[in-house]
């Protein structure tokens, strides 16, 4: 074991070295081939509103849009907005997947509460949760404390179902070789359940963030003073497609951070 | 004297079908430091046994006496988890003990050391050959320092050659350390080669067949399971115990070949 990583050390034979680099050339190319489709898209987008082959009434351009967003960085208006809505994700994200990650655990600590609990679990989640905005709303609060809950809604049930099926889930043998060392049931949960649940728990916190955000611009559209939610829907409101194109771009941009920074965390969390 | 007795033990399993006799008026004691295996037929009700010594489960009848509460259980598969690394797999028992002193801890270092993984103690087990996982649940399986080893078919997801070589060293380590041990399998010559005694279960329910207390007189100094089966008596002991699990007495090994 040892020699042959000295081996690959020291000197690397030609057709390795080949391998590698038909790799890294491969790489390049699709990374080039990215930007160039992204480029394309947007030149020919601005080429189009400026020739008036498409109606920028209806579809914008880039030029606006860029112009725009200069404009509300300068007054400061776009950062506003974006920490409204952040907010309101980000605590809603949280109150979802701990909520959703606490039920999932009491459900496998009291199996007969997960039979009793199955029927109304698999009703909740196949019911599109943006139907209960209004409710939630209603009840929860016309602000704040109304689109996070709407925004928790959509991640919570979902959540608690795929983490418990997860935990069920957990081979046999791995709890029953901890209780042959004298393990409790806390126990269990620590050392088996959580852990072996870790990649688990890292896609869920992938995917609740793209579900938070639905329910912030949801809750947004219904009841808000602000917020990009607010903006998208003011802009259409005004036939301002500019602003409704920014709003949807800048959406974009944000959310894309928020996942690479789950993907990073889930390099760091699981290294096996 | 005695590490675990069963004092005419029965089993039953239910199911909303039926009820399974896995095991009937089971007896049977083992000595400290003994190395006791159970071979017998498939579906036999010998994993049951470990699992009731383990306490795993309870008997439906009878009287078990387990002299010691700390067992270690080794299962077909190794368990690591594959979350942790070999040292800390190797911590799990201590840990869930209460034990991981300094003290303690050192001492599985030093046991990785001594089965040839210490190059390999911050490796994650997917990262480890099929014999070096099995070295390592051995390891996290001792460092709790047991008093009695539960092997339920320990060597037999490894391949032929690796088999052999772990069978041989788990096998010499048990001898010299003297674990009181009781290892289940389907495999003949492991059984043989690895115990101080051998018993043959009928089929299910669980009965005893056959006893057979193995000694090895022509096999010179340190007793390993290698010598053993280049031994006279294993081909008889082998022979004996395979016309046990064949239950036809009358054709015997030879008459099928010739």
């Amino acid at each position: 074991m040892e020699k042959k990583k000295k081996q690959s050390k020291q000197g690397i034979s030609k057709e390795q070295q080949q391998y590698l680099q038909s790799i890294k050339r491969e790489k390049i190319f699709i990374r080039i081939t990215q930007v160039l489709l992204f480029l394309l898209a947007i030149v020919s987008w601005e080429a189009a509103a400026r020739h008036n082959i498409i109606d920028t009434f209806l579809t914008s351009s880039p030029g606006a849009i860029f112009e725009l967003i200069i404009g509300f960085i300068k007054d400061g208006s776009l950062f506003k907005h974006l920490y409204v809505s952040t907010t309101e994700t980000v605590v809603g994200f949280l109150v979802g997947t701990i909520v959703g990650l606490l039920a999932a655990v009491v459900l496998w600590w009291f199996e007969k509460l997960a039979r009793i609990m199955d029927p109304y679990m698999v009703i909740l989640n196949s019911l599109p949760k943006t139907a209960l905005a209004p409710i939630i709303i209603l009840w929860a609060g016309m602000g704040f404390s109304g689109i996070v809950v709407t925004a928790a809604s959509i991640s919570v049930v979902v959540t608690t179902m795929t983490l418990y099926t997860g935990f069920v889930n957990v081979e046999k043998d791995k709890i029953i070789l901890l209780r042959t060392l004298g393990g409790n049931k806390f126990q269990v949960l620590k050392k088996v359940i959580i852990p072996a649940n870790l990649p688990n728990i890292m896609s869920v916190i992938k995917v609740n963030i793209g579900l938070s955000w639905i329910g912030v611009i949801v809750g947004e559209f219904l009841v808000s003073k602000a917020g990009i939610g607010y903006l998208i829907l003011y802009g259409s409101q005004t036939f301002k497609l500019d602003l409704v194109m920014m709003g949807v771009f800048v959406l974009g941009i944000v959310a894309a951070l928020m996942y690479f920074l789950a993907a990073w965390l889930e390099k760091k969390v699981i290294k096996y | 004297m005695y590490i675990c007795e069963l004092k005419n033990i029965s089993k039953r399993f239910h199911t909303i079908n039926n009820e399974t006799k896995a095991i009937e008026d089971l007896s049977f004691k083992v000595k400290k430091g003994e190395i006791v295996s159970i071979v017998g037929p498939s579906g036999s009700g010998k994993s049951t046994v470990l699992a009731l010594i383990a306490g795993l489960e309870k008997p439906s009848g009878g009287e078990l006496i387990v002299n010691t509460d700390s067992i270690g259980f080794m299962f077909q598969k190794d368990q690591l988890y594959e979350w942790r690394n070999v040292y800390k797999n190797c911590l799990l028992g201590l840990e869930v003990k209460k034990m991981d002193s300094q003290e303690n801890k050192e001492k599985v270092l030093g046991m990785l050391d001594r089965y040839g993984l210490t190059n390999f103690k911050n490796h994650y087990p997917s990262q480890l050959s099929g014999g070096m996982r099995q070295r390592a649940a051995l390891v996290r399986t001792l460092a709790i320092e047991p008093d009695l080893l539960l092997l339920d078919e320990p060597f037999s997801a490894l391949d032929y050659q690796t088999r052999l070589a772990i069978g041989d060293e788990v096998g010499t380590i048990l001898r010299n350390e003297k674990i009181s041990t009781i290892l289940v399998t389907h495999d003949i010559p492991e059984a043989v080669s690895i115990s101080d005694r051998v018993i043959v279960f009928t089929e299910r329910p669980a009965k005893i067949k056959k006893e057979y207390e193995i000694k090895f007189d022509e096999c010179p100094g340190e007793r390993t399971p290698m010598k053993c089966r280049n031994t006279l008596a294993f081909g008889e002991y082998f022979r004996n115990i395979w016309r046990d699990l064949d239950g036809k007495e009358k054709e015997t090994i030879e008459t099928r070949y010739f």
